[in-house]
């Protein structure tokens, strides 16, 4: 392969390769060690992976290529690709950002890993992220802050930040992701990405390594709508493992990217668009919303009266189901333990104390105190009932709208370190994405502009299950505009 | 109800975890910030709205009683930290 051919297939997305190698302009391999040279190159100073799995992918890469030859490749067989290090891969260390699992090797694959290694994808390694996807700046990472391609002295965006970091600066095509509260659309508007996280349900969890249980859900960075739908097509289905999954059948993502938009309606959360909003985000979104009335859409104010109250609620849920899903890191089945316990009490707690980061005990402590007696009602109760306001919201506002656009982030990407020393400060970082978790919704985020050379977001909300349809109106909108094309060019060559 | 020290302590115990008293002192000033931030929810009257504990209100899925999983105690156990004759060590609990 010629060094043009490797720089041009480096800026080939999902669907682009599968043509290229459908037409053998390179093979899987000559393509999957252009992405480790890449990675080799430039991972040190973004710190994206955590692993780099080289021969693993040189394996999968070579299977692909003799599937090619005797014809009985898949559509997408040699196209690399990374994982998020929450989802469990056989054989490989799966630590989820933490100490507590720095020495874990999964002895199983997650659902969405063997869903991902059927259709012959070649994962080149895993992706680094806040400790147990506790974050919203990927500074929570036992393995350090991942730096943000476009500007290094930034964040990326948090939990799924080495994924979309590695996507940005094209250490990858497409990577996996998971979104509790917002950590695949906030890293997709800081880093100029297209993100989805789909409807609860719709991808399962078996395998992903558990956070807050109600509202996680796994989903992609890619750099375009196209590529996204290809790669929900493969995650997405029933999973008899995952008691959330839900049975209902799998449309066909890429047969409806294409549908015209007239007579969209589109809702605009008021309270979205108000004070905490840069001025100059909003100037954007607005435009960008304007591309959409272009194409026949109808604009209309919708609100979502509860909306202010959502990151209360969540930060009252998510670390409730946070401290009981992570009691099981105790020192003695799997993961780190302390040296010379005394007892099984220190061994416990010297284990806990040591294997986990400053934020997941924070948050470990705030869940055991709502759950504990006498508040458990004052705000385990009362939050959930707040999340049934919540959801009842956007209920209304999908009586009279299709789908609810607005900004994904208040504003670009901050600096590294500026909001690492006031845990509500970055718990405030999610305030236009957390009610969607809440309510269990499926939203996307695409990107809608640049502000100062850095990308902005624009988040689509729909009704549960309406995946092809987000997909749809990104698509188009993408047809549109070339904000998703636009790159960090981390060594000039993009 | 101002959160004092000792409550952190408490917590800290439910939650099986051992911190310094400097990580203490940074608890009690951060998790009091956090459920001022949380508390904003109580000015809201939730009288009469039935609780939601999941996006979908779902109920649990059954299957059929029938033994899916093969036995892998001895994968798992080559995770442990400390393990023998097929049993997880821990420090001595009974003398």
């Amino acid at each position: 392969m010629t060094n043009q051919t490797m720089k041009e297939a480096l800026k080939q997305g999902v669907a682009e390769l599968a043509r290229s190698l459908a037409r053998k302009d390179f093979s899987s391999v000559e393509l999957t060690q252009a992405y480790l040279d890449r990675i080799g190159q430039h991972n040190t100073e973004l710190n994206a992976y955590v692993t780099v799995t080289n021969e693993q992918a040189l394996a999968q890469a070579a299977a692909a290529d003799k599937a090619r030859t005797a014809g009985t490749a898949a559509t997408y067989a040699g196209i690399p690709f990374a994982h998020k290090d929450i989802f469990c891969t056989t054989g490989v260390r799966t630590a989820c950002g933490s100490r507590m699992l720095d020495n874990f090797i999964s002895p199983y694959n997650a659902t969405v890993v063997e869903k991902m290694s059927n259709a012959g994808m070649v994962m080149l390694g895993k992706t680094n992220m806040d400790e147990f996807a506790m974050g919203s700046s990927n500074e929570t990472s036992w393995y350090g802050p991942v730096r943000n391609p476009w500007n290094r002295t930034l964040v990326p965006g948090g939990s799924s930040g080495g994924s979309a970091a590695a996507v940005a600066a094209h250490l990858c095509p497409a990577a996996t992701a998971t979104d509790t509260g917002g950590s695949i659309r906030q890293p997709a508007s800081f880093c100029g990405l297209t993100g989805i996280k789909p409807t609860y349900g719709r991808v399962s969890r078996w395998g992903m390594i558990a956070f807050a249980s109600s509202l996680d859900q796994a989903g992609v960075l890619t750099r375009s709508a196209e590529d996204a739908a290809i790669l929900m097509q493969m995650m997405s289905g029933f999973d008899p493992k995952d008691s959330t999954s839900v049975d209902l059948p799998v449309p066909d993502y890429l047969a409806t990217l294409d549908q015209p938009l007239k007579g969209l309606r589109i809702g605009l959360p008021k309270q979205h668009f108000a004070a905490g909003l840069n001025p100059e985000v909003e100037k954007q979104i607005r435009a960008a919303l304007s591309e959409f009335e272009k194409q026949g859409a109808i604009l209309k104010e919708v609100s979502l009266d509860n909306s202010h109250l959502s990151v209360s609620a969540y930060y009252v849920i998510a670390p409730a189901e946070a401290s009981a899903n992570l009691s099981r890191y105790d020192g003695v089945r799997f993961g780190y333990r302390c040296d010379k316990p005394v007892d099984l009490e220190d061994l416990y707690k010297r284990s806990r104390a040591e294997g986990f980061g400053a934020e997941v005990k924070r948050r470990i402590m705030v869940g055991t105190y709502a759950l504990s007696a006498g508040y458990y009602d004052a705000y385990y109760i009362k939050a959930q009932k707040v999340r049934r306001l919540i959801k009842d919201d956007f209920e209304r506002a999908f009586k009279e709208v299709d789908v609810i656009m607005g900004p994904t982030s208040p504003h670009t990407a901050f600096p590294l370190g500026s909001k690492t020393k006031d845990p509500v400060t970055m718990y405030l970082e999610d305030i236009y994405t957390i009610a969607v978790n809440l309510a269990g919704l499926p939203g996307l985020s695409v990107p809608a502009g640049l502000i100062n050379g850095l990308p902005i977001g624009l988040q689509i909300v729909g009704r549960d299950f309406s995946e092809a349809q987000l997909l749809n109106l990104a698509h188009r909108f993408q047809q549109a505009t070339d904000w998703h094309t636009r790159t960090p060019g981390v060594d000039g060559s993009n | 109800m101002a959160l004092e020290l000792k409550d952190i302590e408490n917590i800290a115990h439910l939650a099986r975890l051992q911190l310094s008293a400097a990580e203490k002192s940074e608890a009690l000033s951060s998790i009091t910030n956090i459920l001022s931030m949380i508390d904003q929810m109580q000015a809201i009257d939730t009288t009469g709205v039935e609780p939601l504990a999941h996006g979908f209100d779902a109920s649990q899925r059954l299957r059929d009683d029938v033994v899916t999983e093969t036995n892998e105690r001895e994968v798992l156990l080559k995770l442990a930290p400390s393990a023998d004759q097929g049993l997880f060590l821990v420090p001595k609990v009974l003398e």
